[in-house]
């Protein structure tokens, strides 16, 4: 599972399905079932994160799988170990899946070319993170009822975004209507060759839109000047009070988190009544029950 | 060997069955306090929502119903290669206490029933689990036996039995067929 592009529109469904049959799971008493008895899921974070770790390991857990950590601090990689060699090291130690976030786009088809596990990208640089976007689309069938035909939002530093280009790809798949905005700097110049509406202004692609997905500032990258300052930003790209009664009126805001408050969404509207961004949380943990569910036991 | 299918059992023949194992269901139990139905995906689903109204046309009162997904407790899910799909549990209510009656289509191995009992320990601790089949067809791997039976078939194992039923596929009836060639 290394990206949504690889994915078709049967496959998404089939996900999504299993999904939606694992959310009763969570909410049982004993939040466990014995499905994945015996199999080893080794979580291998090369970037920081918080809700896509937890996410795994709770998803892992609630299957009864093992599930085993590594992060990139506390690992040899600070001793200088090279992911290839990590890679064959963890595959002799035989665990059944690796789900791999890293920096690098293009790290979880590596890993997967050379270890026989399943292989889950948790997030791959700029590039992919299909299970983000599963689980948006997760949450937007399961607040609207369907994703054709419904317009979508996607507002931000879509150039380094792989949410948004998971995203796009899984809502073109499902016959959504996909709008991009974000300051120039931060639109990829080929963007109009995925199938999106592409605008400079947050208004334009507010217009009556069904769900709003704002993305992250990555605060980190203002160095590269791609943005002079989050104050400017912030000034023509928050969503707020005032520019959201552009979008429908049942509009769905979404944020894939962390959020930073008062840069990309004003506070009343993170904690508004069109905002599901906690129930984006809890659907990360079905989606990844779903997947490892499908991915795990018998090849093919 | 005779290379058609068989009607076992018609729709009246059907109708009966339950009707007689809601009685059961009552007298065994001694009426319906703390009574309640799961019925197992997808077949047992339709026979307990069928039983819940037989229930209801003799006591009046419409007992607690759940349906239960067995997949992700079956013993086999390591060895196929693909992978089932998943249906949705609900079970809105505790089964701490409760005398829970577990409806199926047909018993066959057992292992579902198995399966079944695992997953419902996991919502609470039942008072008793009892077990009602329309058709009880032998041939079990697992020391399981069924409180309400609709009809014994003895059956060949390389037969098919299946419980059709108006809900799901059409007509009521109980079919024995030789085994298709997959």
């Amino acid at each position: 599972m290394l990206g949504i592009r690889d994915l078709s529109r049967e496959e998404i469904i089939l996900v999504l399905d299993t999904a939606d049959s694992f959310i009763e799971v969570s909410t049982r008493e004993i939040k466990k079932v014995p499905t994945l008895r015996g199999k080893t899921i080794v979580n291998l974070f090369y970037e920081a994160s918080t809700r896509t770790r937890t996410s795994f390991e709770i998803a892992g857990k609630r299957l009864s799988a093992d599930t085993i950590n590594i992060s990139s601090t506390t690992s040899s990689v600070v001793k200088g170990e090279t992911l290839i060699d990590t890679a064959r090291n963890l595959e002799a130690m035989n665990p059944d899946v690796i789900v791999i976030r890293h920096s690098a786009a293009g790290a979880p088809h590596l890993l997967a070319g050379l270890v026989k596990q399943s292989v889950i990208n948790a997030g791959d640089g700029a590039h992919e993170h299909p299970t983000q976007a599963l689980l948006d689309m997760m949450t937007i069938r399961a607040k609207k009822g369907r994703i054709e035909n419904l317009r979508i939002a996607i507002v931000g530093d879509i150039a380094h975004s792989r949410v948004a280009r998971s995203n796009i790809y899984g809502l073109k798949t499902m016959g959504a209507q996909v709008a991009v905005a974000g300051p120039a700097t931060m639109l990829p110049r080929d963007m109009e060759h995925m199938g999106v509406e592409v605008h400079s202004s947050l208004e334009k692609a507010l217009a009556g839109a069904d769900v709003v997905m704002m993305l992250r500032i990555q605060i980190e990258r203002q160095h590269q000047n791609i943005f002079p300052s989050l104050r400017e930003y912030a000034r023509h790209f928050c969503l707020n009070r005032q520019n959201i009664a552009l979008a429908k009126q049942d509009v769905l805001v979404m944020h894939p988190g962390p959020i930073n408050r008062g840069v990309e969404i004003a506070p009343e509207i993170a904690d508004g009544p069109f905002s599901v961004i906690l129930n984006q949380v809890t659907n990360g943990v079905a989606v990844r029950m779903a997947l490892l569910y499908l991915l795990t036991g018998g090849k093919g | 060997m005779k290379n058609k299918k068989r009607i076992v059992m018609d729709a009246e023949g059907i109708d009966r069955s339950l009707t007689r194992i809601a009685y059961e269901i009552l007298e065994k139990n001694k009426g319906l306090n703390d009574l309640v139905l799961i019925g197992i995906r997808t077949g047992g689903v339709y026979l307990a929502y069928r039983l819940r109204k037989k229930i209801a046309a003799i006591e009046g009162i419409e007992v607690p119903l759940g349906i239960l997904d067995i997949t992700l407790y079956r013993d086999d899910l390591s060895r196929i290669n693909k992978k089932p799909r998943i249906g949705k549990t609900e079970i809105a209510f505790s089964l701490d206490n409760m005398k829970v009656v577990l409806v199926d289509d047909v018993l066959f191995t057992g292992r579902t029933i198995r399966a079944a009992m695992d997953a419902l320990i996991d919502f609470g601790r039942p008072r008793l689990i009892q077990l009602a089949v329309l058709i009880d067809r032998g041939h079990r791997e697992l020391p399981i036996r069924a409180d309400f039976v609709g009809k014994n078939l003895p059956s060949s194992l390389w037969e098919d039995v299946s419980v059709n039923l108006t809900e799901k596929n059409g007509a009521d009836e109980v079919v024995i067929e030789p085994e298709t060639e997959e």
